[in-house]
């Protein structure tokens, strides 16, 4: 079994204690931090993507029909892409209803 | 076949550092170490050294694009004195931890104040602790020969940690002096180009430098801890390579005329030149069992090597070219007592200090030094260190 | 959005290099800004990274959220570690031990305290070394990584925890914004840039010039900070739009002395839209947003002055 990282011995860290996995932080979820969640109202939107060009996290991916998906693992809940969506599609909702 | 001329110093160490065929210098001038630097910038415009030059605004600078040079893979050299290596030492932590294996020459200067352009060893000592391997030469040839050593024991796989080849300012980088060169074809064999055991490179992208989280810190600093008293049997491997290669044998602690020796000087750096000079009188005109030990390796500091000098040594006379203000001893004086200070039959180990800011120490202060800890040991004077040659 | 085709998101590169699981706060526009840059930039590009907001949240051992080579060596010094990685690279590139099939770009990049406070100097240096790499100031305005200190980059007026307006003195920072572009501007760059992640179309453009143009380029990029201006954090798109459009922060390019606009209005909106959603200006009285009005005009005014001038001469 692989020790976790904070288990290893001294010598077993890379070199200089890099870091060699790129990207490797999407392991971390983020999406534990929301309170509120976006919600999309499908058939108002456009699929024109301004949600997903605007969000600091990167978690709003494209779908199969064109339209956007929330990567509710690391999506934080700020509410940017509620904010910025030219037909109001999107929604923040509170967790847990 | 070598080549023996009579040379700067400084300009001799500027050709070891074109004969290591080094990638990248980052340097801003400061005296006593620009003579270096000017030389090797005159190398790269005359086209004799294939490397970056890059003249930064400040050592803090320097420093900074040497971790950006070295990180990029390439063999990386800087220089510099005093102020400056008190500017560069935020940065100098960090090289070690990053395992960067720049090299860097000190030429020893006082640190300000009063501001002073002259030798002392305050400046190597205020940087003690950040984890460089340090060297120290007594004359221009072991300047020249321990800056081609430096690249080839702090590039070696299992190191990879920077080291400084502390030189005297004006003492000795300003001095001509005899220097045996090497031949390019003898220095590639000795030491192949740089090959980094990581770059920053996109084909295989790394993070360096991410934050070191409590859980993980102390690990850290263990490693590195442990790698830099590592680097000792590297460097003695390297010496020996050095020594079959090209007939000059370096140890990481010298001796001088110290068989059956009852008192022992010890100096770091180019004084040991002068106590040579004092021990060959006591011991030729007077008959004294004396002798002399230097230090060449500063950190790791060689404990063992240091303990195997000590058989039969009643005194140990400590010279310090640097004040540890308030301390229990001179910064080296210090070292040695706590290193042998659990072993049986410890000498007795008198610390002075000596030669601040450019004060010359001359062969009778050396003599006069070895009298006074004779004197100190028969009488187990409890004191913590003295300060010689001063006006009182 | 700016002026563009309502679909104008689908064009936008749809490649990644800073992935998700960053510790930003919410509503971050700091790593917004970020993420356009590395979608532009695709995977070609190395970083060094100033000590600040950017590098704690992003470089969390064990974690990275970087898929491009990244150094983090202090905060003043990004611009002199970019310096070293641009020299060491282009040395072992001409001794053929590091590949040239493809060109690499350098991004030095660190917050408004790392860039017009501290590390001035060593971006100064940089510059007028010339090496061929792009320096991207990420300006919010104030130290948030230690909690919210003023900068010499904080507005005029803004409460911050060094420059609290109080009974005594109620007016918050004292002292104009530095004009850092100026600053860079001065070394006779080839390119220097303000962008905005709220005009990511802007911003990418820019970008891609300032990579692709020899030498050294600024690019000094405004990044609203949910936390440190005490504002929802859904609005950092939007109050860097209204910064923006209030002639707060114009964006334009300088390059080769060559002033442009690169974003116009017709009509501008007052400060107050742009003051009032924002905690650190709440305590601010009418006298105080007139006279921050007046500024903002005056150096609008001479701003324009400078791109007619540019205009003029290009004729």
């Amino acid at each position: 079994m692989t020790k976790k990282f904070n288990e290893k011995a001294w010598h077993e860290y890379e070199l200089g204690f890099m870091v060699s996995r790129p990207g490797c932080s999407a392991e971390y979820r983020t999406g534990d931090w929301r309170s509120q969640r976006p919600q999309t109202n499908k058939a108002k939107c456009i699929k024109c993507g301004v949600c997903y060009l605007v969000c600091p996290e990167g978690a709003i991916v494209l779908a199969a029909d064109g339209s956007y998906d929330f990567d509710l693992e690391h999506c934080k809940g700020c509410g940017i892409c509620a904010t910025e969506c030219w037909t109001g599609c999107i929604s923040m909702v509170e967790e847990g209803e | 076949m070598a080549k023996r001329i009579g040379i700067e110093v400084s300009l001799a160490i500027s050709e070891a550092v074109r004969l290591a065929n080094v990638d990248a210098i980052a340097a801003y001038p400061i005296t006593p170490q620009t003579h270096i630097v000017e030389h090797l910038s005159e190398l790269v415009a005359s086209g004799e050294l294939d490397a970056a030059f890059i003249p930064v605004e400040s050592e803090h600078s320097a420093m900074s694009v040497c971790a950006g040079t070295s990180a990029a893979g390439a063999r990386t050299y800087t220089a510099t004195s005093s102020q400056g290596l008190a500017l560069m030492n935020e940065i100098l932590y960090i090289i070690p931890a990053l395992r960067l294996p720049v090299v860097m020459t000190i030429a020893n200067r006082a640190v300000s104040g009063p501001i002073s352009i002259w030798n002392d060893h305050s400046d190597i000592m205020g940087v003690r602790d950040t984890g460089w391997i340090a060297l120290f030469a007594e004359n221009g040839q072991e300047a020249f020969d321990l800056s081609l050593m430096a690249f080839k024991i702090a590039e070696d796989h299992r190191v990879l940690l920077p080291i400084s080849v502390n030189i005297d300012g004006f003492t000795l980088s300003h001095v001509i002096e005899p220097h045996e060169f090497l031949d390019q074809d003898e220095v590639d064999k000795f030491l192949p180009p740089y090959t980094p055991a990581v770059q920053l490179n996109p084909d295989a992208p790394v993070s360096m430098g991410t934050v070191g989280i409590p859980e993980i810190f102390s690990e850290a600093k263990k490693c590195q801890d442990e790698v830099l008293k590592g680097s000792e049997a590297v460097i003695k491997e390297v010496f020996a390579d050095f020594g079959e290669r090209f007939g000059r044998h370096y140890k990481v602690v010298e001796t001088y005329r110290s068989e059956g020796a009852e008192t022992l000087l010890l100096t770091m750096g180019s004084v040991g030149e002068t106590a040579m000079e004092a021990i060959d009188r006591l011991r030729d005109e007077e008959n004294r069992p004396v002798g002399l030990i230097r230090l060449r390796l500063w950190r790791p500091f060689p404990v063992e090597a240091l303990r195997a000098e000590m058989s039969g040594v009643k005194t140990l006379a400590v010279i310090d070219r640097a004040v540890s203000f308030g301390g229990t001893a001179g910064p080296v004086a210090g070292e040695i007592r706590s290193a042998l200070y659990s072993t049986d039959q410890a000498p007795y180990v008198a610390s002075f200090i000596a030669g601040l800011g450019g004060r010359d120490i001359t062969i009778s202060d050396f003599m006069a030094v070895v009298d006074q800890a004779e004197k100190m040991a028969a009488a187990n004077e409890i004191h913590q260190y003295k300060m010689i040659g001063v006006r009182e | 959005m700016e002026n563009l085709n309502v679909y104008a998101a689908k064009l936008a590169p749809q490649q990644e290099s800073l992935a998700p699981g960053h510790r930003a706060c919410q509503g971050c526009a700091e790593l917004l800004a970020v993420r356009l840059v590395a979608k532009t930039l695709g995977r070609d590009y190395i970083i060094a990274n100033a000590t600040g907001c950017l590098e704690i949240v992003t470089s969390s051992f064990p974690h990275s959220a970087w898929q491009v080579p990244w150094i983090h060596v202090a905060f003043e010094n990004a611009a002199a570690v970019a310096s070293g990685v641009e020299a060491g690279i282009k040395v072992l590139q001409r001794k053929g031990r590091y590949p040239v099939d493809r060109k690499i770009t350098i991004i030095a990049q660190a917050g408004d305290g790392g860039t017009v406070d501290i590390g001035l100097q060593a971006l100064s240096g940089a510059l007028e070394r010339g090496h061929d790499m792009v320096y991207i100031c990420y300006d919010n305005e104030a130290y948030m990584n230690t909690g919210v200190q003023r900068s010499s980059s904080t507005p005029y007026g803004a409460t911050t925890t060094t420059s609290p307006a109080g009974k005594a003195d109620p007016l918050g920072q004292h002292t104009m914004k530095k004009n850092i572009v100026e600053i860079a501007a001065a070394h006779n760059i080839p390119y220097v840039a303000t962008a905005s992640p709220s005009y990511p179309f802007d911003l990418m453009q820019k970008v891609r010039k300032a990579a692709d143009t020899p030498g050294p380029a600024y690019i000094h990029c405004f990044v609203p900070c949910p936390t440190g201006w005490r504002m929802a954090p859904n609005l950092a798109v939007s109050i860097g739009r209204i910064a923006v459009e209030s002639k707060v922060f114009p964006l334009y390019e300088i390059e080769n002395g060559e002033y442009k606009m690169t974003v116009t209005h017709k009509n501008h909106r007052p400060v107050i839209d742009y003051l009032k959603p924002q905690g650190r200006f709440r305590h601010l009285s009418e006298a105080n947003i007139a006279e921050i009005q007046q500024q903002v005009d005056k150096s609008y005014d001479r701003l324009l002055k400078k791109v007619k001038m540019s205009q003029i001469e290009l004729d």
